[in-house]
């Protein structure tokens, strides 16, 4: 009987652990462990949730004002910062962790990191999962999708495919700006102010109609800190928007592509800022 | 299978330091490690002394693939620490006394299942090891506790069941039992004995608690400035130091007369009237029998004992002396 069961038992037990399944037990504990504190966690949901409506609410005044703003009326703006926020709230949540690496370098935590088997960043990423930062994606999207349907936009397959798309470029860029700002902190011990000037400055910037911004402004958070593809610029073609100077129709495009090569470029930061605090010296 | 688990050869770690603000700061080298040799085989238990500051932490990161050497080499489990990290990472187990690796909000059970996926454990096989630790390291009363609820000594026990889960061929232990109490600390040395009695585990502990070492590691190593001060046995230590042994007895009657003894022992205090003498000698002139001997001439001796020199003392001698002692070759 009971050989019957370890033999039933043995396979699923002994089965070769996969890398999927180590990151389900890493982050399911996280998510677990928030689930244990259900009304914090709902509190903690509502004001992310708040934090962005009020946010929002900039937008709302100056545009209620000015009729439009940035070549944008209120529902293309409200388009605008709607596909931000559901970028930077999904990759606040995947990667919003990594603002803590200074606190792993100070106290001396990422020391117990690096003698695990497993990659830095992902222990990072998923030290400390916060559910919560869905609420502003939540809000994000609810905004995106209700903004476009007002907007009367004339759904082609190809605005249909941009819509989808442009979230999961914005998703990249940020995460990317997040793991640039992470890296920063292993040449510049409190980085943190000079990472915060990138990754909420281009939170900011994504989220307002770039047309506004003054063209060397704009040009630095285009081409520079590419801010504007999260958001306003896929937004301006699917709601037939002006476009500014030095920005094309085309760019729309461009935020899993940009995103992709500022992964491929960050990553390489990254290890070398590994490379930095197991070094040599210097 | 024999590879030997440390092999360091004129290891040498130097660190940059910026003294002053501004403008005035002055760049200035610092050498924590300065050419440390060391071998340790497998199944050693080795106490790695030192005082703060003396490059003990530094030579652990390198050994553990945290820190480069800035020259000399050092393999570990015959891996190349830095570049193979990872790798290591599955041979080795490290508790950082002061940090904790184990999840600070979690129940402490909860924190076993996550390392074993890092270290891709399949469940049957860390279930089986994780009910040993739990059981000889006594964590069942606490297991569903978050982790920043436990007692000092609950959590290193659980800092050590999580650093030894996937049975590591090499534990090291910065300060394991720094701040527990005389039980907890009994408890945890007790474990440690026996996880390398059966299992072959090699131990490398730094400490500053002598009574780590003497009830643990058969080899001391201790490092001052950087390079190895002495490397030996407890004995040897005490050979290398030629410490004061001290003998005390209890006589039947008082001597009536000044007490005659050899070269080399002399009477450091008398209690009750004299009856009580304690003998101090010197372990390279004199034995504790010549001394007992030269007493028993003299008078009845009724109860004796012998109170050999602390450890920390000696270790303060090797220190003082300055000179590096190697009281025998290292083990090959």
């Amino acid at each position: 009987m009971a050989d019957a069961r370890a033999q039933t038992r043995t396979p699923v037990d002994l089965a070769p652990v996969t890398w999927w399944f180590m990151v389900r037990t890493m982050v399911g504990a996280r998510i677990r462990a928030q689930a244990g504190f259900r009304s914090s966690f709902a509190a903690d949901l509502a004001s992310q949730l708040l934090l962005a409506a009020t946010e929002f609410v900039e937008i709302y005044v100056l545009l209620h004002n000015a009729p439009v703003f940035g070549g944008m009326n209120l529902a293309q703006a409200t388009v605008v910062y709607g596909l931000a926020c559901v970028a930077f709230g999904v990759a606040d949540m995947l990667f919003g962790q990594l603002d803590s690496m200074h606190s792993f370098i100070r106290e001396g935590r990422l020391e117990t990191l690096l003698v695990r088997p497993t990659s830095l960043l992902l222990q990072l990423v998923t030290a400390d999962v916060q559910l919560r930062r869905l609420g502003r994606a939540a809000f994000g999207l609810a905004a995106y999708l209700f903004a476009l349907s007002i907007c009367g936009v004339e759904w082609t397959p190809d605005k249909i495919a941009l819509a989808a798309l442009a979230p999961v470029g914005g998703i990249l860029i940020f995460g990317a700006l997040f793991l640039a700002s992470g890296s920063l902190h292993f040449w510049v011990l409190d980085g943190q102010q000079a990472g915060n000037a990138f990754v909420y400055g281009g939170r900011y910037v994504s989220s307002v109609p770039a047309g506004a911004l003054m063209t060397p402004v704009r040009v630095f958070f285009t081409f520079v800190v590419p801010a504007t593809l999260v958001a306003f610029v896929p937004s301006a073609v699917l709601v037939d928007a002006p476009l500014p100077e030095f920005t094309t129709a085309g760019m729309a495009w461009l935020g899993i592509p940009v995103g992709l090569a500022l992964w491929a470029v960050v990553l390489l930061v990254w290890r070398a800022g590994i490379r930095r605090y197991t070094g040599a010296g210097g | 299978m024999s590879t030997t688990i440390i092999d360091a050869e004129e290891l040498t770690r130097e660190f940059v330091v910026y003294d002053g603000g501004g403008l005035r700061r002055t760049r200035r080298v610092v050498r924590a490690v300065d050419g440390l040799t060391l071998r340790v085989e497998p199944g050693e238990a080795v106490g790695y002394i030192g005082a703060n500051g003396s490059g003990k932490s530094t030579t652990i990161k390198m050994v553990s693939g945290i820190l480069t050497p800035t020259s000399g080499s050092v393999r570990t489990c015959g891996l190349r620490p830095v570049p193979d990290r990872r790798v290591l990472a599955r041979r080795i187990g490290v508790v950082f006394g002061q940090r904790s690796a184990l999840w600070w909000d979690l129940p402490l059970e909860e924190s076993f299942p996550i390392l074993a996926a890092m270290h891709r454990m399949p469940r049957a096989v860390w279930l089986r090891r994780f009910d040993v630790l739990a059981d000889e390291l006594d964590l069942s009363s606490f297991l569903a506790r978050p982790v920043r609820t436990l007692s000092l000594g609950q959590r290193m026990r659980g800092e050590v069941a999580a650093a030894l889960l996937h049975s590591p061929a090499l534990a090291v232990l910065d300060e394991p039992t720094i701040g527990l109490d005389m039980i907890s600390k009994e408890n945890l040395r007790r474990f440690l004995a026996r996880e390398r009695a059966e299992r072959g585990t090699t131990l490398l502990l730094t400490t500053h608690d002598m009574g780590d070492v003497q009830r643990l590691c058969d080899r001391m190593v201790v490092i001052d400035g950087g390079r190895v001060a002495f490397d030996g046995t407890e004995a040897d230590l005490v050979a290398t130091t030629d410490a004061e042994r001290i003998l005390v007895v209890d006589l039947e009657e008082p001597l009536t007369d000044v007490v005659r003894l050899p070269d080399g022992a002399s009477v450091t205090a008398t209690e009750a009237d004299g009856a009580r003498l304690s003998i101090a000698f010197r372990p390279r002139q004199l034995s504790a029998a010549q001394v007992l001997a030269a007493v028993q001439a003299q008078g009845e001796v009724v109860e004796l004992s012998l109170a050999e020199p602390a450890i920390e003392d000696l270790v303060r001698r090797i220190y003082a002396s300055g000179a590096s002692h190697t009281a025998s070759p290292p083990p090959l």
